[in-house]
Parts: C-alpha cells; structure tokens; sequence
C-alpha cells in the first residue's frame, strides 16, 4: 500500500503519482492522508487503482476519473466528480453543491447528504445518494440513474432529458418538463443492482420514478434507443 | 468570489486565542480574495465606547489626536494607533460628536461600540492581519473577509467587514442586483450607505431593521425577502452571530460546531486547523435558511 501524506506532500505531487499508474499497475492501493480540504485531489485519474482519501476535500475531488475507485472518508466540496467517466467514487460524509455534474458514466455513492444540482447535465453517470438532495438536482440531465434514499429539494429534474430519477422520500417539487412516472419491472431491475452496489438498505419498491414529459425538447420515439 | 470566516466563543478559555484562530482561518481563504482583507473583533468593553478610525495620513492625521478630540468632546478619550487605525474610548454619549469631528478631520470611521472593533486594508489577508497584529488579539467572536472586488473599487472602505451600526457588522460573499433600490429606501430612513458598494447596502438593511426591533433572526430573515442577488451573509451584533444564504446558493458556505465554538468557512479548508475539528458537527447551511447564535 502506497501512502501519501498531504501535510508534506503537495497536491500536485499526489496527482502526478496517481495519474501516472498504468493499468498493469502493481501499485493498486493508496492512501491519501490530511487532505484537510484541499482542492482537485485524485483528478484525472486512469487506471483501476483504490485510492482512499482520510478526511474531507474541497473543490472537485476525483474530477474526470477514469477507472479508479475513490473512497472520501469525510465530506467533499463542490463538484466532487465532475465529469466522470467511468469507476467508483464513494463519500463516506455529504457532498457540496453539483456533485457527480456532467458525468458520463461510473457510480458515485453519496453516503451523507448532497445540496444543490447533484447530477446537474449527467450524462450516463450513476448517483446514489443514501440522504437528500438540495433543489436543481439533475437539472437538465440527459441520461444515466440518480437514486434518492431521502428526500429532494425544489425543482427536482428541471428541464430533464432522458436521465431515470428514483426517490424514496418526499419531492418538494418537480422542475419543468419532469413528472412522476410508472414504476416497471425493467426499473426496479435497475434499482435493485445500484442499490446493492452502493450498499444501500433499501427495497426498490419503496422509490418512485421521475422523467422527462418529452414536452420540452426535440424528442422523437424512433431515437429512444440512442439514449 | 470571497472568502469569509468566523468564529463565535460559546466558552471563555478559548477568548485568548481568537485573533489567533481567526487570522490562520482569513490567510487560508487569500486565493478565494486577494484585494483586500479585514476583520471586526469583539474584545473586552472598555468601560465606553470605542471607536476605529482609519487614514491614510496616519502619521500626520493621528498626532495630537488625542488632545484634540478632548478639547472637542470636554471629556476625556484615549488614543491607540495600531498601524492605518486608532481606536479611541470615548465616554458614552459622544459618538456623535466624536464622529462630528472625525469628519472634519477628514477620518474614516470604520465602526464603533462597547466591544467591536475593525481593521481592514486593500492587500494581501496576511499581511493585513499583520499590520494591525490581529493574531495577539482576544475577544469572544469575530468575523473576517478576504475580498475579490466584483461591485465597487478596490480600496479600503470598499473592504468587509461593513460597519453601519454600533456594534454590528456583515460581510458578505456575492453580488446584490437591487442595491441602488434598497439605497434610495435606506436613504430615506435614514440609513444612508456611505459608499456606492452593494454589500454597505445589506448592513445598512440588517442596522434599520434592528433598529426597528427586529432581532437578529428576524433582520436576517428580512434580507430574503427584501434584497435579491446572490449572497452569503455573516452577521456580528454585541452578543450575537448569524448566517444567512440567498435561496439559490451558489456562494458556498461550511460551519461547524462544537462545544466550545461555532465557526464558519467559505470552504472547509478554513476550518481544518480548528481544535477538535474531527468530532465537530460540520454541515453546509441550508439555502433562505438563518441561523444565529447569541448569548
């Protein structure tokens, strides 16, 4: 196990060393210690390594991430894997305003709660988030999973594309063009398997589903499969 | 951007090492407001009321200050040059007097009360903090900003924290789109904001509605109704401190609490360094949500 501790270390030395793990690395483990709120930790990563993270972050942790799991065992700041892309990011605390934003694939797994614009623009990523979210989550978000274990804020799915959203608790409201919608096997299949995977308690048949009413954009049927 | 900080004492052995706690909290937050820096502090009362004035002439403006302003007042006053400020104890009953003659004399007076008192400059947070020593400094709460200039220039009564009532003070982190409305109104209650920035705009707001009973609650609660832009207020009053976030939250906002203190970052970064950090209760303030403490 390889650790590094960020009371000496400067960030860019921590990401030069994690960035720079191929995929054959032998070096899979590493640990990051005293990030005390530093910003952009474990961006950009390539390469299926653990990186586990003790204590809280600032500014987009995990940014980009490709492959790598990456474990905060505090709370993150703002933006906290933005732009995923694929692998595993799990907060053990709450997450800043516009977690997992504009992601394109991977799981991020929000223990505590995330604020605002959790999922804003995701594009194929998956969230799950084991309390509340704030208002504007998935605000305009094109694909991929966003699961609720609690409650959302206002303005849930304001402007939404094709993105699934599920959410156990309250709605305080739904943003434009979102609406709650039928509940079927093939979803609670999708939830039953992030659930699971995000070591959620949960039974699939408490959520209900929230989507696009298709009435704000130009959707035609015959591409539903592009999505 | 901006950065705020603060920190409200719930016990009195940490009172010795709030200048200290406060100013390593204010250099952490320099990237988020390099411009300007400053911090209101709530010390010892002094028996009467104490005034910070500022001048950029400080050598020329704040000799013979003390016998001058004695002759003014017919009382007796005592004079403490800390670098650009002074910070003079008055009898009560002479502040508006006193302030009478600051602007004759061409002094900016940065605030006044029992127990607040100001220091900000344009420069670095470190060397502002420097300057005027803020690390030997002890008090029961204080409230400090890191400036990056967005509304009005950068000079010192450009910088936070805003004085526009006895012992209050705000900062702020954001930009007020209805400011110029609010100060024609302010105006005419006679609250009038000295400077054209938007933030002096929301302390005048917060002193004329404790002025018209409100508490602090209920005077912060008022902001978002009243005010519309993007902000995050910290508020200091004598014996209180309070937050308050516009309903959209964009500026970010962490407190923490513990037993011995509350204490609120712009980012966690600022409060990483605080004593028993590790088990503190940390939480990011809800959106039109205030919260306050006082005691």
């Amino acid at each position: 196990m390889q650790t590094i501790d960020m009371a000496t270390a400067p960030l860019r030395e921590v990401n030069t060393a994690l960035q720079a793990q191929a995929a054959q690395t032998n070096q899979t483990q590493w640990v990051i210690e005293n990030p005390r709120g530093a910003h952009a930790i474990a961006v950009g990563l390539d390469a299926p390594i653990e990186v586990t993270v003790k204590g809280s972050t600032g500014y987009y942790c995990a940014g980009m991430n490709k492959q790598a799991t990456v474990h905060v065992t505090g709370s993150a700041g703002p933006g906290v894997a933005e732009n995923m892309m694929s692998g595993t990011v799990i907060i053990d605390g709450d997450a800043s305003q516009y977690a997992g934003a504009t992601g394109h694939g991977g799981l991020l797994v929000i223990k505590g709660n995330a604020s605002s614009r959790c999922g804003i623009s995701m594009k194929g990523i998956d969230i799950v988030v084991h309390g509340n979210i704030g208002h504007m989550s998935a605000f305009m978000a094109q694909s991929g999973n966003l699961v609720v274990l609690g409650d959302a804020g206002d303005a849930l799915g304001d402007s939404l594309y094709e993105a699934r959203l599920f959410v156990r608790g309250s709605v305080k409201s739904l943003g434009s063009d979102c609406i709650e919608k039928e509940m079927r096997p093939e979803h609670l299949e999708i939830l039953k398997d992030l659930l699971e995977r995000a070591g959620a308690d949960a039974k699939p048949e408490e959520f209900k589903r929230y989507g696009s009413a298709r009435t704000l954009y130009n959707f035609h049927v015959d591409h539903a499969g592009a999505y | 951007m901006c950065g705020i900080v603060g920190l409200f004492l719930k016990k009195e052995d940490l009172r010795p090492r709030l200048g200290e706690m406060l100013t390593d909290m204010l250099i952490t937050m320099t990237d988020r407001g390099p411009d300007s820096a400053g911090i209101a502090i709530y010390g010892d009362e002094a028996g009467g009321l104490k005034m910070t004035v500022q001048s950029e002439t400080p050598e020329t403006a704040f000799a013979g200050l003390d016998t001058a302003l004695e002759a003014a007042l017919g009382a007796r006053v005592t004079v403490k040059v800390i670098d650009t400020h002074a910070v003079l104890t008055l009898p009560e009953g002479t502040e508006a007097a006193a302030r009478a003659f600051m602007a004759e004399k061409g002094l900016r007076v940065m605030g006044a009360g029992a127990a607040m008192e100001i220091f900000k400059e344009t420069g670095l947070p470190k060397d502002v903090a420097a300057r005027f020593g803020i690390r030997s400094m002890g008090g029961s709460h204080g409230i400090g900003h890191t400036r990056m200039a967005t509304e009005s220039a950068v000079t010192t009564l450009g910088a936070h924290p805003f004085s526009t009532g006895d012992d209050q003070c705000l900062v702020h982190n954001g930009s007020l789109s209805n400011h110029n409305q609010m100060r024609r109104i302010l105006t005419e209650k006679g609250f009038a904001p000295l400077t054209q920035n938007d933030t002096e705009v929301a302390a005048c707001y917060i002193s004329s509605r404790l002025a018209e009973g409100a508490n602090l609650g209920e005077a912060l609660e008022g902001t978002l109704e009243d005010l519309d832009g993007f902000f995050t207020f910290v508020v200091g009053t004598k014996n209180g401190f309070g937050v308050v976030r516009d309903p959209i939250a964009c500026k970010p906002a962490v407190m923490a609490e513990t037993d011995d203190y509350v204490a609120f970052g712009s980012e966690y970064r600022a409060l990483a360094n605080l004593p028993g950090i590790d088990t503190a209760r940390v939480w990011e303030p809800e959106p039109a949500t205030v919260y306050f403490w006082e005691r």
